[in-house]
């Protein structure tokens, strides 16, 4: 198609053989090429190259999740009312007829109730905002292990780390929107870890609700950022994302044929275009089938928001939980009084160890381009095997987090596998403090390990399980080479070697390099590097030389 | 020889396994039909002197060795005197007492005694001190108020109970159990006695009537199950959150290893 349009441009006055040709179709482009000149956009977009590898299909999984979330979530709007105004409940579920609530709870009863296919459309929209984020995380942790974040994808992984947080509020805003019992419980933990700021926290609760907690204010501000602020910023970089994967062409795993300067996959138009389109509906068909038969967010269990009773196993939806352990886990009487304030640490250092892990994620690239001093610009993933420290950063943080969120858990873990919950919080505090430190040396030492072992493969061969027997009695297994596919996914990393202290022109050393050549020396001390051409024949050589050696009774 | 009359003997170990059968048959079943009718005749508290004997027999055999032969209390177990007919209809009842072992709190189980046995037991208990009564049957019907009910919960049990009754955890191991397939009867007198860690509720705290509704509401949220779809648990976020990553990106990684591999 994109030749016949291109026939059209060479001979601008002769249309007929076009028409001729292609018909309905090729009159159509046409028209659209005349007004638009778009066929260089779809030239260079349908011819765009895409690897193949399930990895890769996470963000998309993200992005299409999004989508229905926004279709459904733009239904739903039709019918909420982000308003704080008393009403008396008398819709169809029995025992909450008659009670006082605000029209956001009666209108979101409504909609699950006497909303014809409401409840199943809110239902599609709260799972598919779970999945929407969690994807994201997924996402991120491919990017991270497989080292795709380096140059020149930094600007990018910092786009997509913004997109997360942004996630993360949208969540949080639109699980607050019902004001059910539950959202309203999330709500007040919120304001009280606004509140335990110094200074300036109790300001802040009161602009934030409009007032005295809870106020009437805040569903409406709320349902301002979820519906407006939030989704135009998310819809914005989810723009900025993808041209950017675009400018930079995506990346791919080391194999026969696949350079730096290359892409190796397939183009969009036609391969990929139909693979994605099936593959949105595949997403949305998971999400529909998980809408329809599994509750999410009974609110109708939770009742109207009311600010004294708070329900047992009260939780924040999955992607808060991590702030929610995170105040579990400090342990009591870390709060005291100084100069007329209250400086309640138990809440200042959960969010301060919060912020300072969101914000570790975010400048990680630049830590890791600073620390090996690489300029260059990097298509081919890493294994995670080939990158030991950045590997085992990663399992520490992983551990980390799991221990925060495991502990937001902790209640249910008590009641469900009959243990103590003090118990169950120790243990997750050891976890969330020790946790780490043992991910990153069991991490690291694991891949090493697996290095050493792909370095021993390619030298001498996998040990094929044939046992024979030599003239001599002598019993060997028999090694056989790798072939020469895998031989370019074993063989394609590079190793960095630790920066030498040198003083710089001015014949100095300063601080800054000092702690460079350290962090330097600590990401890649321990390496293994991948043979040489020389090793690689020699050990080959070797290989041949024994079966010379072990003759034909072999065979 | 040993063998010969292990032979011989050979039926008896079988039938005595058809014996236990059929006796747990008879008195499960029999159980099972007078459960739902009989505390109504747990009610004929005016009890006979002959069944505070037969009950006497039963404490003094099963609960004396904790409770104290005049329930006086030992270190073991808290003295009895005052608890009245419906905290051992509820102990009893539900199989926390007799306790298999002392841990953080009793534990629920198959009931030890018949509900005859129960009633002989109580009737014991409550001719010793007055204490609270077992409830009047036109309390248990659950024909309440279901939002009056709803709203008590939600204030007065939800932060133990968790609001759709699916139970919650206490400090050090104890718990708020979970709240379907509990008798009406023992919803009643869990809230009138206080068991385990549970406060008391009197009845100038929650009237009869409160009780009732609450009563009505538990049972409209268990016979009326969720029209989401499967309710995993009614455990809140936590369990949706494992459900998404498990089944819902699990369902979806499935998807994306099945487009890619079609390639090779």
């Amino acid at each position: 198609m994109t030749s016949t349009i291109e026939r059209a441009d060479a001979h601008p006055e002769a249309p007929v053989p076009v028409r001729k040709s292609g018909g309905f179709t090729a009159a159509a482009a046409n028209y659209i090429e005349d007004r638009t000149s778009i066929s260089g956009v779809v030239k260079e977009f349908g011819r765009k190259i895409f690897p193949d590898h399930w990895s890769f299909m996470l963000g998309e999984v993200a992005l299409y999740s999004f989508i229905v979330i926004i279709l459904t979530g733009s239904f739903l709007t039709f019918f909420f009312q982000a308003s704080m105004v008393e009403t008396v409940y008398d819709g169809s579920f029995v025992p909450l007829k008659g009670v006082e609530m605000s029209s956001a709870m009666e209108s979101t009863l409504h909609i699950s109730f006497d909303l014809r296919g409401g409840l199943l459309i809110r239902q599609i929209h709260h799972w598919a905002a779970l999945l929407f984020i969690a994807a994201i995380g997924l996402h991120m942790l491919r990017v991270f292990f497989t080292g795709a974040f380096r140059k020149p994808r930094e600007l990018n992984w910092v786009i997509g780390f913004l997109l997360f947080v942004l996630a993360m509020a949208e969540g949080f805003t639109g699980y607050s929107l019902p004001d059910d019992l539950l959202s309203g419980n999330g709500l007040r933990i919120i304001d009280g870890l606004i509140k335990g700021l110094p200074f300036v926290g109790t300001w802040i609760s009161f602009l934030l609700f409009g007032g005295e907690f809870p106020g009437t204010d805040i569903v409406g501000r709320f349902y301002t950022l979820h519906i407006l602020l939030l989704p135009a910023l998310v819809v914005a970089f989810i723009a900025l994302h993808l041209v950017f994967v675009v400018v930079h062409k995506h990346t791919q795993f080391a194999g026969a044929g696949r350079t730096e300067k290359n892409v190796i996959g397939y183009p969009i138009l036609p391969v990929y275009a139909a693979k994605a389109g099936g593959f949105f509906f595949l997403v949305f068909g998971v999400i529909a089938l998980m809408a329809a038969f599994f509750t999410i967010n009974p609110i109708w269990n939770y009742g109207p928001y009311d600010p004294s009773p708070v329900s047992a196993g009260t939780q924040p939806d999955w992607y808060i939980g991590f702030a929610d352990g995170a105040l579990r886990l400090i342990p009591p009487g870390w709060e005291f009084v100084w100069l007329d304030h209250t400086w309640s640490f138990n809440i200042i250092v959960p969010v301060v160890a919060l912020l300072a892990l969101l914000g570790a994620v975010a400048v990680y690239p630049f830590v890791e381009g600073w620390v090996t001093g690489d300029k260059r610009e990097h298509h081919i993933l890493d294994r995670p095997r080939n990158a030991p420290t950045r590997t085992a950063i990663g399992a520490a943080g992983v551990t980390f987090y799991a221990a925060l969120w495991a502990a937001a858990s902790s209640d249910i873990m008590a009641t469900h596998f009959q243990l103590s919950i003090e118990g169950v919080i120790h243990v997750v505090q050891a976890w969330a403090v020790l946790g780490p430190f043992l991910a990153y040396f069991i991490t690291k030492r694991v891949c090493i390990g697996l290095m050493k072992k792909d370095h021993e493969i390619l030298l001498h061969g996998y040990e094929s399980g044939r046992i024979v027997r030599l003239p001599g009695g002598e019993y060997i297994e028999v090694h056989e080479p790798v072939d020469e596919y895998e031989r370019w996914k074993l063989l394609d990393y590079e190793v960095y070697q630790p920066i030498m202290l040198r003083p710089n022109a001015e014949g100095k050393i300063t601080a800054g390099m000092r702690l460079r050549a350290r962090m330097s020396n600590w990401f890649f001390e321990d390496r293994i590097a991948p043979p040489t051409r020389e090793q690689l024949e020699a050990g080959h050589g070797h290989e041949t030389h024994g079966e010379i050696e072990k003759g034909p009774g072999l065979v | 020889m040993a063998r010969k009359s292990r032979k011989a003997n050979r039926r008896h170990p079988l039938a005595t396994v058809v014996l236990i059968a059929i006796g747990l048959v008879v008195t499960g079943g029999g159980y099972a039909l007078l459960s739902s009718t009989t505390t109504a005749t747990a009610d004929t508290n005016a009890s006979s002197q002959e069944t505070i004997d037969e009950g006497k027999k039963l404490f003094a055999a099963n609960c004396a060795t904790c409770h104290g032969m005049s329930l006086e209390g030992t270190d073991d177990g808290p003295s009895l005197i005052g608890v009245g007919a419906a905290a051992v209809n509820f102990q009893v009842g539900t199989g926390r007492m007799p306790m298999a072992m002392q841990g953080p709190q009793a534990m629920q189980k198959p009931p030890q005694f018949t509900d005859e046995q129960t009633a002989a037991m109580a009737a014991y208990v409550a001719s010793i001190s007055p204490g609270p009564a077992i409830p009047d049957e036109k309390y248990l019907q659950a024909d309440g108020d279901a939002t009056n009910g709803g709203e008590l919960f939600r204030i007065n049990c939800a932060m133990c109970h968790n609001v759709a009754g699916a139970g919650g955890a206490l400090t050090e191991g104890k718990f708020a159990p979970e709240l379907k397939g509990v008798l009406p009867t023992h919803i009643f007198e869990a809230m009138l006695t206080g068991p385990q860690n549970m406060p008391v509720f009197n009845d100038d705290n929650l009237t009869p009537e409160d009780k009732r509704d609450i009563i009505t509401y538990l049972k409209y949220i268990e016979n009326n199950p969720s029209p989401g779809g499967f309710e995993l648990g009614s455990l809140g976020p936590v369990a949706e959150g494992l459900f998404v990553w498990i089944f819902g990106l699990g369902a979806v990684i499935a998807l994306m290893v099945w487009l890619t591999a079609k390639s090779n």
